[in-house]
């Protein structure tokens, strides 16, 4: 590992931090959940606001007594469902094998050349 | 109004329904069978990591359904299903918050909290922060929340009691609080969070079943249609029926009560993440990959749970009709178990009653644990003893603590029995998403984060919520236009201090506290720890180093 007289020494979680394999897996992690995040709030406080002030909107009845604020609400369930079989097939399918892999590098200590704690 | 809703207005106006006998017994069946259980958990409860965290031993599934149980507490289950039986549509909104919440926790928050924490929320806000202070604020914010929450469980107890066990004096309800109480107490002590998981697990397979059963039936009876059971709701609520079809009806009143709705729902969906006891429960598994099916498995039953509630409350609207559950003794809370009673007699009322008591035990027993770990894991270890001291000392005064809150609990729902405490629930999600929320997220996912800045966002969350709860009219000053009552804590209505009208601080409380992180974070001078962060966030998305499961 090389040294300057400004910089420390990297420590082996700094040297596995920066390889372009952690990278790739962090970057693929924060682009998958923060937009998926920012979806299902905006979702939630669309529904929130509407059943909120929209009172007569959300009144309307679709059939019998079904109206647009319960079906608004039932879509509610499903975007949670739906969101939450996607996310997890999703992190089983991408993450889990290069979070593994790197897993077993680190704890071997072939990433970031040593034993870390 | 069917014969045997005539019964049950009869029974009502007595202050009895079902049999009481069949109640305690359904329930006593319950307790025995629990405990035979948790003592045969706690055979193996040896170190700290069995004790907090059942050994991290629990398969995602079993967790998931632990989850169910600790969150699907009394107040969801005969709340929801009250507040829809009278109020309709702005309960089902209710239930819509505590559900979407649980993405906050599947995204950002369980699997990387399950990898670099061992046993509490303060591990892992003191990975990279200076640990004393930063340990203290958390867990005095727990201990917070915990104590909100147990308290509003404990309370709520007491009405219960008159309504299933058909005991209205209030000594005899201070009896079985103080019951309820030490049974958690021989539960959580013995048992660990093992025993505590098992109870749950038990407790939500029960509850969703009964809720499913009754749900069936319900649908049943209207031609398996909810338009139909809605329709049957708002031909019993007579004249003004149709607003229990549409938003409003509670919520709906004023610009303030609108804004009350608001804050709340930001309150419900940003608390759950950062509530203590749940975060606690994703180190019961043994990995990261478990930690998430937990989750997926909680919102399932969660969000199933949330629709039979939705049936549930119309059908009992219907079936029981309004001015029976409001003239029942135990109010809105009696619409479930009275719907139960009329559709299956004695019988299925014991055994709703029973799964009602169970979940207050179940839960107060995972708050229980949950405090008792951060006292002893963060305050005393950590904070007093440095770190200098043997695992098992550790334990011993977890257990200690675990006495301690019980007969705090106690005390607490004994004086707390009769009041107006339900808003404790919503202020302990506000304090969670006020005092928890920014500074977990921050910690895990900002580089530049440092302890100045969560301290000022903890304790800014934390003081603001309790100062805004204390000044606003849920403590003192709102009084029923109607009939002249206090509908605030202080019944006395001649004290009145309150400022402002908001009855829920998260409006305020949550974006200050988010910036309280932010501003912490850039005036102080603490030197970042680039080392410690990478460890963190390697730690966090690989797993690497993370605790496994103890082999026994």
């Amino acid at each position: 590992m090389s040294e300057t007289l400004n910089e420390p020494p990297q420590t082996p979680y700094q040297v596995v931090q920066a390889s372009p394999e952690f990278q790739a897996l962090r970057s693929r992690f924060r682009r998958f959940v923060f937009p998926m995040t920012a979806l299902f709030l905006v979702w939630y406080f669309v529904y929130v606001l509407l059943a909120n002030y929209a009172h007569d909107f959300m009144s309307t009845k679709v059939w019998g007594n079904i109206t647009v604020g319960l079906l608004f609400g039932l879509g509610q369930f499903v975007s949670t469902f739906a969101i939450t079989m996607i996310y997890a097939r999703w992190a089983n399918d991408r993450q889990d094998p290069v979070a593994d892999e790197l897993r077993a590098k680190i704890e071997d200590g072939e990433l970031g050349g040593g034993e870390l704690a | 109004m069917s014969a045997r809703a005539e019964g049950v207005v009869l029974a009502a106006t007595t202050e009895q329904v079902g049999e009481p006998a069949v109640n305690i017994g359904i329930f006593a069946l319950f307790v025995l069978v629990t405990l035979v259980i948790v003592f045969r958990a706690s055979r193996n409860n040896k170190t700290a990591a069995d004790y907090y965290a059942a050994g991290r031993s629990f398969t995602g599934p079993q967790n998931g359904t632990a989850i169910a149980g600790d969150y699907l507490s009394a107040a969801s289950f005969l709340g929801i299903c009250g507040a829809i039986a009278i109020n309709g549509y702005d309960g089902f909104l209710y239930s819509i918050g505590f559900l979407v919440a649980w993405l906050v926790a599947l995204l950002l928050v369980a699997e990387l909290l399950r990898n670099t924490g061992r046993f509490t929320m303060a591990d892992v806000l003191s990975f990279r922060l200076k640990e004393r202070p930063v340990r203290m604020a958390a867990a005095l914010s727990t201990l917070t929340v915990v104590f909100f929450y147990l308290l509003a469980q404990m309370a709520g107890a007491g009405g219960l009691v008159a309504l299933l066990l058909g005991i209205s004096g209030t000594a005899a309800q201070g009896v079985v609080i103080a019951v309820v109480g030490a049974l958690m107490i021989l539960y959580v002590l013995v048992g660990g969070m093992k025993g505590t998981t098992w109870v749950q697990i038990i407790k939500a397979v029960l509850l969703i079943l009964g809720a499913g059963v009754m749900t069936l039936w319900v649908l049943a009876k209207f031609g398996f249609s909810l338009s139909a059971v809605i329709q049957g709701a708002v031909d019993a609520a007579g004249e003004g029926g149709e607003a229990l079809i549409g938003p409003g009806k509670q919520y709906g009143a004023s610009a303030l009560s609108q804004l009350n709705f608001l804050s709340l729902a930001l309150a419900l969906v940003l608390g759950t993440a950062g509530l203590p006891h749940v975060l606690m429960r994703f180190y019961t598994v043994p990995s990261a990959k478990e930690a998430r099916r937990s989750v997926v498995w909680a919102i399932w039953l969660i969000g199933i749970f949330y629709l039979f509630t939705l049936v549930l409350g119309y059908g009992a609207g219907a079936l029981v009709g309004p001015d029976v559950i409001k003239g029942a003794p135990g109010g809105v809370n009696s619409a479930a178990p009275l719907l139960a009673y009329e559709l299956g007699g004695t019988i299925l009322l014991g055994v709703i009653s029973a799964v009602a008591f169970a979940t207050i035990l179940a839960v107060v027993a995972g708050l229980t644990i949950t405090a008792a770990t951060s006292f002893a894991h963060d305050i005393y270890a950590n904070v007093i003893k440095k770190g200098q001291i043997r695992p098992d000392g550790e334990v011993r005064v977890a257990r200690i603590t675990v006495v301690a809150i019980g007969l705090l609990a106690i005390i607490g729902g004994i004086f707390a029995n009769g009041q107006n405490v339900a808003f404790l629930v919503a202020l302990a999600f506000a304090v969670a998403a006020s005092a928890n929320l920014p500074t977990i997220l921050y910690s895990l996912f900002w580089k530049r984060f440092n302890t100045s800045g969560a301290l000022w966002s903890m304790y800014g969350g934390l003081i603001s919520c309790i100062v805004l709860i204390v000044f606003s009219p849920v403590v003192s000053g709102k009084v029923d236009p109607v009939t002249g009552d206090s509908l605030s804590m202080i019944r006395d209505t001649s004290i009145d201090f309150h400022l402002i009208g908001l009855e829920n601080p998260g409006l305020i409380s949550i974006p200050l506290a988010f910036v309280l992180g932010i501003v912490g974070t850039l005036i102080s001078r603490e030197k970042p720890h680039p080392e410690k962060f990478a460890e963190m966030e390697v730690r966090s998305l690989t797993g690497a180093g993370a605790e496994k499961a103890t082999v026994h």
